[in-house]
């Protein structure tokens, strides 16, 4: 290679060259510092608006609206008086069973589907699931009003059961997709031999699939609740008061006169916290499922 | 596609028919929600229909469509609409990546730093929209008035005087997170052994930047961008709890605009009108994403 006269140098200079890999050894100390300030930097900002909204809720409504301080003596009254307007608790619970309730579907109608894809693939496999993934491309504005009057019609309106529907089916490709992809890692063999053990279909989901995906369908099931925790088209278009999610609760603190920023921020980070961890614990696979498999 | 799935299918093998017995309820169930929504708005589209005029009802011909499009307010909602897309997807997209390359370099705690960055996306939108409108940006008791006084500078009213603005800052902040998280797994599958080869070869980190993590990121960026296109056409909860469309049609994009035209003015054929606009809109970015992932599939 081209380096050997300069090796032959370094030799012959060995003082000069320590000097040399010292300083460059100094400079790359610096890079690194300067990478983990800016890392820091730039992660604590984008977080910040969390940082301070999970503060404010340790805070009193004065405290709350004063100048911004970061030193004050945190209090549980907002989370006490958020706890005791039984209406929060409704709005929780209406959240809980909405996106279980939807997950648990969904799980259901994907998980033979997304077997017969990756084990017993036809021609047309590939071109039903990418027609499961155009479905997702239909924007739920241009479908508000049908969905709407139906709704209306058949007594679904404001109701648990209409907004466990929808995100079923808005879930649903997502969920057949990711499970498509962990199903078909699985080695074929195994499911082979538990065939040749005379398993039936039922019994080889059951006894094989399952146990030896369960990490998948778990993170693919966290994303579908993640996803429909969070959707605040429908469940500020389809509820008014039974069946509204805590994404309709926390918009009615949009209101002028509903400027109690302490108990927003409780409200808010009781809501926001168990997807937040639900959100770290599946990240890597989160990309799978939202990208259907073009990003790895 | 999924009728000439099941004749094809339904008369081979077993397994051929095991495979429609097990994928029918969600291709049933998925069509259902695609054809019936779809067909009814755009018969809707083409009706007279106002649920406050009960006995108007009729054939409308194109008469929505054209009141549509003579509306101002649609222009100027499609003007919104796409200010709204191009500016999030420039901060996201580049913001992204170059949050991406920093993230990708070693030091401590980057873990936790990582996980800090991407937190925003799993924040619901209408509790991101309201701490930003109340505890960052109002104008009297909010964070960054509070930094701009310090500063000696005015506080400004944001959703008054720059109400775009506001909700183009809004949904970045919840969306660069996402950008981040896919560009990062995009990112570990660069070989480091061609980015050392390079380095060997005099290649400086701008270099390598543009020829190498670009080059290598290309596709995951377009697959952000398309995903996010399809999401932010039809952005509503932060418009609906920030600034519900105005001041005036400031920030009223197509999907509010519908919302109004729908939920508060009833009028149900001009709000399907919209919604087939949206559509078509959505699918044209669509059909791209559909291409990308199937040739995914066939690798």
């Amino acid at each position: 290679m081209t380096t050997s006269p300069s090796t032959a140098s370094a030799i012959r200079s060995a003082p000069a060259a320590a000097e040399r890999g010292a300083a460059a050894q100094r400079a790359q100390r610096w890079r690194k510092l300067g990478i983990t300030l800016l890392g820091w930097g730039v992660a604590l900002t984008i977080f910040f608006p969390i940082f301070w909204m999970i503060l404010t809720g340790f805070k009193t409504e004065a405290e709350a609206i004063a100048d911004p301080s970061l030193i004050f003596t945190p209090t549980l009254d907002s989370y006490v008086e958020v706890q005791e307007r039984a209406d929060y608790i409704k709005f929780a619970w209406n959240s809980v069973v909405v996106s279980f309730g939807s997950t648990l579907l969904a799980l259901l109608i994907a998980i033979p589907s997304a077997y017969a894809m990756a084990f017993l693939p036809t021609k047309r496999t590939k071109g039903t699931l990418l027609w499961m993934l155009s479905t997702k491309m239909l924007p739920s504005v241009g479908v508000l009003v049908p969905i709407y009057l139906l709704f209306r019609d058949i007594g679904l309106l404001d109701t648990r059961l209409g907004l466990t529907i929808v995100y079923t089916l808005m879930n649903l490709p997502i969920v057949v997709w990711m499970l498509y992809t962990f199903f078909k890692d699985l080695p074929k063999d195994i499911l082979e031999a538990g065939r040749m053990d005379g398993a039936g279909t039922l019994q080889e989901v059951w006894y094989l699939l399952l146990p030896l995906t369960l990490p998948g369908i778990a993170s693919t099931g966290l994303l579908s609740v993640i996803l429909s925790w969070n959707e605040a088209f429908w469940s500020l278009n389809l509820t008014t008061s039974q069946a509204a999610p805590l994404t309709a609760y926390i918009a009615s603190f949009s209101s002028p006169e509903g400027l109690f920023w302490a108990k927003l921020s409780a409200a808010s980070t009781m809501a926001i916290a168990p997807i937040l961890i639900f959100g770290w614990l599946t990240q890597k696979q989160m990309v799978r499922g939202l990208t259907f498999g073009a990003v790895k | 596609m999924t009728l000439m799935n099941k004749n094809r299918t339904s008369g081979r093998t077993v397994g051929g028919l095991r495979t429609l017995s097990l994928q029918a309820p969600a291709v049933t169930l998925l069509l259902l929600w695609m054809i019936v929504p779809l067909a009814m708005t755009i018969w809707f589209s083409f009706q007279r229909y106002n649920l406050l005029m009960p006995g108007m009802t009729g054939f409308a011909g194109v008469e929505n469509y054209e009141y549509l499009l003579t509306d101002p307010a649609l222009w100027s909602a499609m003007g919104t609409t796409l200010l709204l897309v191009g500016w999030v997807l420039v901060i996201t997209v580049v913001g992204g990546t170059l949050l991406a390359v920093l993230f990708q370099q070693e030091f401590l705690g980057r873990g936790i730093a990582r996980v800090l960055a991407i937190s925003p996306f799993f924040v619901m939108p209408t509790v991101s929209a309201l701490v930003w409108k109340n505890m960052m940006m109002h104008p009297a008791n909010g964070v960054l008035a509070w930094l701009a006084e310090s500063l000696g500078l005015p506080a400004l009213d944001w959703f008054s005087s720059l109400p775009l603005t506001s909700i183009i800052i809004i949904v970045s902040w919840q969306w660069l997170p996402f950008a981040l998280l896919i560009l990062l797994t995009a990112m570990q599958s660069l070989d480091d052994d061609q980015v050392e080869a390079a380095r060997m070869d005099g290649a400086g980190p701008l270099a390598i930047f543009f020829y190498i993590t670009l080059p290598h990121l290309k596709r995951a960026i377009s697959v952000v961008v398309m995903i996010e296109m399809i999401f932010l056409l039809t952005i509503f909860a932060e418009i609906f709890v920030t600034t519900s469309g105005g001041p005036g049609l400031a920030t009223t994009n197509l999907a509010y605009l519908i919302y109004i035209r729908a939920l508060l003015d009833f009028d149900v054929g001009t709000a399907s009108a919209g919604g087939v606009i949206a559509i078509i809109l959505a699918n044209i970015v669509a059909i791209f994403l559909v291409r990308m992932v199937a040739k995914n599939l066939e690798q």
